[in-house]
């Protein structure tokens, strides 16, 4: 990890770890926040604990999003103090609703000059964003709202699963995790474990995002702690409901930082310090879907001449 | 058997969903309110939620409208994109619930800021997928404790857009959905007029005065003719919210 950060996350970059509640890449996060990068814009849907963290550890002066909020929770009081009392840094935004950060990925990875989508009218958000614009339709007479490309320097997309090559399996919650792979410049998986190709052939339909678009790929069990990866372990819901209090207060937020990220060389002595009995707790048991038949079709079919 | 306001908003809001078929879930509140409408009257309700799941059957209370247990053993889970273009673009969600730090007397919704948006008092959480589902879904229902600085003249920033001005300002030809239905409190529940599509007083909880109401509405509220109380919370519907859907109390 420390190896990818240095290598695709330069100052002045813009970045997205996304993963919509589900595999947030913290480790990744942690990771950043260790090498002191600088002046970072922060895309993401939800920018959730993960940026929360960032923006107080001053990594950022820009976000891009649709939700400020600590899911189920309440407030990300780390971003709000940058946004109203400019605490560590000011922080530049760009605001858009979900299916507008959905469609700006879309457009991102589809090499298109904006993406049409039913929303926007009668509200205030574009007249706090002006790159959220409102065009005629060639094949009628109704207006349609319209956003952007949005292409990240990098992303950092946690999976469960990849081969060496970064033909990536998630299930689960999809999020926007393939749409921003395709869309971003450089591409780091993250998995909580490295399998052999055969069983990425072996199920063909849970690839989501080919190898072919990726950069590097890291192995790093429970890299998505406090999140969760379904069918790996839960989300620790009690460091979500903690982390309101802690983030409160900002001496409080750089202690934690100072000993959960600066204090920890990498994310296997976080896991080490998390402690086994953590870990436990959050199993999420087993519950397995049946395999399906993708039938093998090796036999010669005789077509006649053709 | 005693409740508390927030079970009657819960109560309320379920019964309101009686006849629905597919609901776009939100967190806390709603997401009780709808999985109460699926335990007692309606065991067919589709429950959608934003983070890409259908038909979820949660094995407990969620946390979150991400949390995994929406996953496991649900109909169907997706990208973002195929919710959004798909399901609720393609107009297949009857009614989602949404809530708000302020609304005014034609349903428009504030989730942005309190104060000014470039030097905000409050910064609060802004659309997520709010705007777009109060554009497209065929109806919304809004959900919100009733206190006078949510019920506001005029809106410190319109996130979610309702009847937008009155009347026919909504133009059917740029949104599809037809705007909100019901806003449901914790002391009383109120339509929207056909005609002028204000917000209108048509149910009050037992032990409070249309006066009560009033004095909490930046407005000049109206009252239907019709107005009538909401009957309290059964034993049944209390059961299932205590012991099924929120041992915990988190939300009651």
């Amino acid at each position: 990890m420390s190896e990818a950060v240095a290598r695709f996350v330069s100052d002045g970059n813009t970045v997205a770890i996304e993963g919509f509640t589900a595999s947030i890449c913290f480790a990744a996060a942690h990771e950043i926040i260790r090498q002191r990068r600088q002046r970072l814009t922060l895309c993401r849907l939800t920018p959730d604990l993960v940026y929360d963290q960032m923006i107080a550890a001053g990594v950022a002066d820009g976000m891009i999003f649709s939700y400020l909020g600590n899911p189920g929770v309440g407030s990300l009081h780390c971003v709000r103090r940058a946004i109203e009392q400019g605490v560590p840094t000011p922080l530049a935004l760009e605001e858009y609703s979900h299916f507008g950060m959905v469609g700006r990925y879309i457009a991102g990875a589809s090499k298109l000059p904006f993406f049409p989508l039913r929303s926007y009218f009668g509200s205030d958000i574009p007249s706090v964003n002006p790159r959220i614009a409102f065009v005629d339709s060639p094949y009628g007479e109704e207006q349609i709202a319209v956003v952007p490309p949005l292409n990240p320097d990098v992303a950092f997309i946690h999976a469960q699963r990849a081969d060496r090559h970064g033909n990536t399996q998630l299930w689960g919650l999809l999020g926007v995790q393939k749409e921003v792979s395709f869309a971003s410049k450089n591409v780091v998986i993250v998995v909580e474990e490295i399998v052999d190709e055969e069983t990425i052939r072996a199920d063909p339909n849970r690839t989501l995002i080919p190898g072919l678009i990726v950069d590097a790929v890291v192995e790093e069990p429970f890299g998505a702690h406090p999140s969760y990866v379904q069918g790996y372990y839960d989300r620790d819901g009690d460091f979500y409901l903690r982390w309101d209090e802690i983030s409160r207060d900002r001496e409080r937020t750089d202690a934690w930082l100072e000993d959960w990220v600066y204090g920890v060389p990498d994310r296997s002595a976080y896991i080490i310090k998390l402690g086994q009995e953590k870990l436990d707790k959050l199993a999420p048991g087993e519950k397995l879907a049946p395999p399906v038949n993708y039938g093998r079709y090796d036999q010669a079919q005789d077509y006649g001449s053709v | 058997m005693d409740y508390s306001p927030s079970e009657l908003m819960i109560v309320s809001a379920a019964r309101a969903l009686k006849g629905s078929h597919v609901v776009f879930v939100g967190v806390g509140l709603p997401n009780i309110a709808c999985n109460l409408a699926r335990h007692s009257h309606s065991p067919d309700l589709e429950l959608v939620y934003e983070s890409g799941v259908f038909g979820a059957r949660p094995a407990r209370l969620p946390l979150s409208i991400g949390d995994p247990t929406l996953v496991s053993g649900a109909t169907s889970a997706c990208s973002m994109a195929d919710l959004f273009m798909c399901s609720l673009q393609g107009g297949l969600v009857d009614v989602a619930l949404l809530g708000g730090a302020q609304i005014d007397r034609y349903g428009n919704l504030n989730t942005t800021v309190i104060g000014d948006y470039a030097k905000p008092k409050v910064r609060l959480p802004g659309s997520g997928g709010a705007c777009e589902i109060a554009i497209n879904a065929k109806s919304t229902f809004m959900i919100m404790r009733l206190q006078r600085r949510a019920f506001v003249e005029r809106l410190d920033f319109v996130t979610s857009p309702g009847h937008l001005h009155g009347g026919k300002t909504r133009d059917p030809h740029t949104f599809p959905g037809k705007g909100p239905r019901l806003v449901i409190t914790d002391r009383a529940l109120f339509d929207f007029d056909n005609e002028s599509r204000e917000m209108t007083l048509t149910a009050v909880a037992p032990g409070q005065s249309v006066d009560q109401i009033k004095d909490d509405i930046a407005w000049d509220l109206r009252v239907s003719v019709s107005l009538h109380e909401i009957s309290p919370p059964s034993d049944e519907e209390l059961h299932l919210i205590r012991v099924e859907l929120d041992p915990k109390g988190l939300y009651r």
